[in-house]
């Protein structure tokens, strides 16, 4: 796993004030500037001022850069992201990290809908709360969420944990395929063909490692796990005939 | 797309700057819809005096206010102020005398808005362009919305473009689409609603003033729209004393509540929220699925 935990986060961030750091203020550059630079990095670490919602914040990283954005985000913040760091000190709109293949993400607020939607890998650390379809399409990546996610989170997920240390709104899992989901606190309904799964060894063992790199120091013990029940896998022969 | 911005504030300080907080949330929303905007105000005394009605109109004749004042008993003072498609005729009469007075004096005219505390203004054209033409950075008031516009439903002219302002004092903006609207349309009409265009918000903004002329209150009306209508949508509808925001039970349109002593805010972004003043202390959050959030002046 290519997760950067709190402490490792922390430390970057205190040798974004030793390295060269490259700012970029948003109130006199565009998001086109920006992510130029940022597609071909002259420098390790970036900081970005005033963002002030803006979309498509550091979209399509793809070198093992350092990027703190000093704010909120808009939508679709460092979606593709691959193998880059990037801190949003503030809360992130619809999409953050949507599609992501390596490297970290964490908001330090909250995120809108579509937390991590379709990510392929690299983990995305979320330490508010995650509104609607959080996860949605998951397909590898790891998602932390410090307090809770909405409703239809993990809908139609593949691959990947989604780890929820509050409540999960209603319809958690809905089609899900095979991602783990692990809750802390209530889940609303869950979605079709998603059940409660038992908490085996292995489990607490990936649990207690996604917690301790997301900086999280709950007992693995105060979750459950939630995972596909496998009814919705093959189409049934003997329904053809209600169509 | 479309986009929506709605202030409701609480602090009587703020109410000289509505105009200015208001078009800075628009630029936030104007890439939404870059078609056609829509501005509705409460509040602003000199474009709707205390003790006057303000009826905006579409398609008025040069002539209106001397034609509709000599149908109004007493012929009082009516003033007009033209603003892009718009025009705004106000007058010390009730409501109801004066949109009859207009719908009289100009059958080719088309009433998009009236109240005693409401002005309305709707054309076709790009939002930062109309925000000046409707002079908003000058408006003040306790409550204000605007409506950026990317057609879907009908086409771009000043008919088809928000807020939907059918009932006085009443405006609903909508994102998204209903997909019954036509059903539901026939169902008012054979109860004796009479429309204004093919809109599918229009039917919506029609059953909420439908339902509020029953005697429910907002929260009501909106729980009635969502058990009524298909579709996708996020709803500001708003009052002579009331902010409600709702969406539908799937959400896949979006909406950001900002929350603060001095005010509430809604937009379909952020962006738009983010100059207010104080929304580092503001609760910002998302409203839930199917729930409607409403506040009262």
């Amino acid at each position: 796993m290519a997760a950067l935990s709190r402490s490792e986060a922390d430390a970057r961030e205190s040798a974004v004030h030793t390295v060269h750091t490259v700012t970029i203020d948003l109130a006199s550059a565009t998001v086109r500037q920006l992510n130029a630079e940022l597609h071909a990095p002259t420098a390790t670490s970036y900081e970005v001022l005033h963002p002030q919602g803006a979309h498509s914040i550091g979209a399509g990283i793809h070198d093992e850069i350092d990027v703190h954005v000093r704010g909120h985000a808009g939508y679709f913040c460092a979606g593709m992201n691959q193998l880059a760091h990037v801190v949003v000190d503030g809360s992130a709109g619809n999409g953050v990290a949507e599609n992501m293949m390596s490297g970290t993400v964490r908001v330090r607020g909250d995120a809108s809908q579509s937390a991590g939607a379709t990510g392929r890998g690299g983990l995305l650390v979320i330490e508010g709360s995650a509104s609607m379809r959080c996860g949605i399409s998951m397909k590898g990546i790891d998602i932390v969420v410090g307090g809770s996610v909405g409703p239809m989170s993990a809908f139609m997920a593949q691959a990947g944990r989604l780890v929820v240390c509050g409540d999960a709104g209603d319809g958690l899992g809905d089609s899900i395929y095979e991602a783990r989901l692990y809750v802390r606190g209530s889940v609303g309904a869950l979605g079709a063909d998603c059940v409660e799964k038992e908490m085996r060894e292995e489990h607490r063992a990936e649990l207690a490692e996604l917690l301790r790199a997301a900086g999280f120091d709950h007992d693995p013990g105060e979750f459950r796990r939630y995972g596909s029940a496998r009814g919705l896998y093959h189409f049934t022969s003997e329904h053809s005939g209600t169509y | 797309m479309c986009g929506i911005i709605g202030l409701h504030l609480r602090d009587p300080a703020l109410h000289p700057m509505l105009g200015r907080l208001l078009d800075d949330m628009l630029c936030g929303v104007s890439e939404r819809g870059p078609d056609s905007v829509g501005i509705a105000v409460y509040g602003d005394e000199e474009r709707n005096p205390p003790g006057h009605a303000a009826v905006s109109v579409l398609r008025a004749p040069g002539d209106l206010a001397t034609t509709v004042a000599g149908l109004l008993p007493g012929t009082p003072a009516v003033t007009t102020q033209a603003a892009g498609d718009t025009t705004v005729l106000t007058a010390p009469v009730a409501v109801d005398a004066l949109i009859a007075a207009v719908a009289a004096a100009a059958p080719g005219a088309l009433v998009v808005g009236s109240g005693t505390d409401l002005v309305v203004y709707k054309g076709a054209g790009h939002p930062q362009d109309l925000a000046r033409t409707y002079g908003l950075r000058d408006v003040t008031g306790w409550q204000g919305l605007a409506h950026t516009r990317m057609a879907t439903e009908s086409a771009i002219n000043p008919e088809g473009c928000h807020p939907y302002s059918v009932g006085a004092d009443q405006c609903l903006v909508h994102n998204g689409s209903f997909s019954n609207h036509a059903t539901i349309r026939r169902e008012l009409a054979r109860q004796g609603v009479v429309f204004d265009s093919e809109n599918d918000s229009e039917v919506g903004a029609r059953f909420v003033a439908a339902c509020l002329a029953e005697g429910d209150d907002l929260e009501k009306a909106l729980l009635r729209l969502g058990e009524t209508f298909d579709g996708f949508y996020t709803l500001l509808v708003t009052t002579a004393d009331g902010f409600a925001v709702v969406r539908d039970e799937i959400a896949c349109k979006p909406a950001v509540i900002a929350e603060h002593p001095r005010w509430v805010a809604m937009a379909s972004e952020f962006r738009a929220l983010a100059d207010l003043p104080g929304i580092d202390e503001a609760r910002i959050f998302e409203p839930d699925p199917g729930k409607v959030y409403t506040w009262q002046r």
